[in-house]
């Protein structure tokens, strides 16, 4: 018969199906006991453990509990050199931003779709909402209104001089410098954020209902401050931080494969960390879900004989039963395709 | 007066319907005796069964409680101690789930479960923890506390790097929880329940044969030498028989 093909059993992805004794099981009796325990298990972990709740960092804490820090961050956005503003895709267009390996740069083909410009979105134009205020008005057209070489003499003037500032009593005190109307703009957009009103300027974007964070979320990423609070919880990405929550709770401890990568070379030190990483995480996952298909790989349950611990009960008694008489099976082999 | 009996099956073009066809299917699938089973193979007498079981409930508690967060919205566990609670209640069935989903996976992975066209069985279990990995990451990215602010912006340079980011912005809380809530969950659960039915349809993988052991050559691994596992069939004329794995 040409239509038939003679395969040889591979115990690693065929099997003998059982024609041995059952046992009365109860599954549904089963699946309510466990149900019961699993909600008086999870009871007495959410009595005695609750969950954690931290306060969400705003940009009037930020401002308010280290108004320096703040204003270096500032300063970053309005000349554009801050780690949003330098970041490419999603968020722009940098040259030569984007992760890659070799020619494979998915974030650059995709490019930019959650468009900020630092400058206008974070400083220049959240002051321009501020009413009644001359001062900082005056300070923005004259910046706006600069040419780019006078512009970046003074936000370079004003990083230098906000490099020795001081917060006294929660107010930004910068030294003198020749750095014109950034001065007023960066003291008054610190001021702002104090006041909670940078807060609404972000997250509003102009609209009364919003449910997007990404600007806020990302000026408040680009300070210290949060990263600082982050390393007192041990959430820094050298301590593991992806898989940590706050507090001593367990995280999401699942993800300790995908954290474990970032520790080890040469992603610890890679500026393509992230897409390295990733391209890892995705080829295990393949590996994962095809490994019934995988030679050697499939092999490695019978190898290890684990499953003798799993199945014990069973392999003793075909051990009491072997002398008896052989038991007869029936075997399913999936055909060759 | 007595309506006339119809036939069961009716005419040959009423038996070619979509609708009987995929009735037939099911039955033919999914007999009573195999979707709800009263009996087991007499190998089923481990704990590792367990884990499946515990990581569904589980699964079931994490739902239930994502309701009632979902009944009253995103910031009442802040400001309520039932809220508090049925957040704790939430995560705790969020830990419980996935430790033992991870045991489930790693018993399946020494059992080999994915033998005798249980292939599927075994992927789609796997996928499901995956979805699941990303289900309880929008959830982290939902809280509106610190660890969401901190864990979105560190994740955000991972997805962005990708490019999926152009699309999924975790960033954005508005898209995160309706992820949260709506498509993830109902991703979890559509392949949770696909596991489940392929698992009664295939039934629970039977232990190595003796002869299996070591390398499938032949001894059981006591260096006794035993019967050799390996059987020549004929494909096309072998049975498959499932006899008395109907779990």
């Amino acid at each position: 018969m040409s239509a038939m093909r003679k395969r040889r059993f591979n115990p690693d992805r065929d099997v003998k199906e059982w024609s041995g004794p059952s046992i009365p099981y109860d599954i549904l009796k089963e699946a309510f006991v466990a149900l019961v325990a699993v909600g008086c298990l999870v009871l007495l972990l959410a009595v005695v453990f609750s969950s954690p709740d931290e306060h969400a960092v705003t940009l009037k804490t930020w401002s308010t509990a280290d108004p320096v820090d703040f204003a270096q961050t500032a300063i970053t956005q309005l000349d554009g050199t801050s780690p949003v503003a330098t970041y490419g895709p999603p968020y722009n267009s940098t040259p030569g931003a984007a992760q890659h390996i070799g020619f494979f740069e998915p974030a650059q083909w995709l490019g930019t779709h959650q468009a900020v410009d630092t400058a206008k979105d974070f400083v220049l134009g959240p002051l321009q909402t501020l009413p009644g205020d001359a001062a900082v008005h005056q300070a923005v057209s004259e910046y706006e209104a600069a040419s780019s070489a006078q512009r970046q003499a003074w936000t370079s003037a004003y990083e230098k001089a906000v490099a020795d500032a001081k917060d006294v009593n929660g107010t930004l005190q910068v030294p003198p410098g020749p750095y014109g109307p950034v001065g007023t703009i960066i003291a008054r957009l610190t001021s702002m954020a104090q006041s909670g009103a940078l807060d609404g300027a972000l997250s509003g974007q102009g609209q009364f209902y919003n449910t997007n964070y990404t600007k806020p979320l990302l000026f408040i990423a680009s300070g210290n401050y949060l990263a600082d609070l982050a390393g007192h919880q041990h959430l820094q990405g050298d301590q593991w931080g992806m898989m940590n929550e706050t507090g001593n709770y367990p995280g999401q401890a699942w993800l300790w494969l995908y954290t474990m990568w970032y520790q080890v070379a040469p992603m610890n030190s890679s500026s393509n960390a992230d897409l390295e990483v990733w391209g890892i995480m995705m080829v295990l996952t393949l590996v994962l879900i095809f490994l019934p298909f995988i030679p050697i790989l499939r092999s490695v349950p019978r190898w290890s004989r684990v499953y003798r611990l799993i199945w014990r009960d069973h392999y003793r008694r075909l051990a009491q039963s072997r002398v008896a008489r052989p038991q007869s099976v029936s075997a399913t082999v999936e055909p060759t395709s | 007066m007595t309506a006339p009996p119809v036939p069961r099956h009716g005419r040959a073009s009423e038996s070619a319907q979509w609708t009987a066809r995929a009735r037939r299917a099911a039955e033919s699938a999914f007999p009573p005796e195999r979707l709800l089973p009263d009996r087991q193979p007499a190998y089923l007498g481990s704990w590792v069964y367990v884990f499946g079981v515990i990581s569904v409930v589980s699964l079931v508690w994490v739902i239930t409680t994502g309701c009632v967060l979902a009944l009253f919205g995103p910031t009442w566990w802040h400001t309520s101690s039932v809220g508090l609670f049925f957040n704790s209640m939430h995560l705790w069935s969020v830990e419980v789930f996935f430790f033992f989903m991870v045991l489930h996976l790693w018993g399946k992975f020494f059992m080999a479960a994915w033998r005798g066209k249980r292939r599927l069985t075994w992927a789609t279990g796997v996928i499901s923890f995956v979805v699941s990995i990303a289900a309880a990451f929008t959830g982290y990215l939902s809280q509106q506390n610190f660890d969401s602010q901190w864990i979105s912006t560190q994740a955000k340079d991972g997805i962005n790097a990708t490019g999926a980011g152009a699309f999924w912005n975790v960033l954005n809380f508005g898209q995160m929880l309706m992820w949260h809530i709506v498509l993830l969950p109902i991703g979890v659960a559509a392949i949770v329940g696909l596991h489940i039915l392929l698992v009664r349809r295939r039934g629970i993988v039977p232990p190595f044969e003796v002869g299996d052991h070591a390398d499938g050559a032949g001894g059981d691994g006591d260096g006794s030498g035993d019967v050799v596992g390996t059987t020549t069939l004929e494909v096309g004329t072998a049975p498959t028989v499932e006899r008395g794995v109907s779990a």
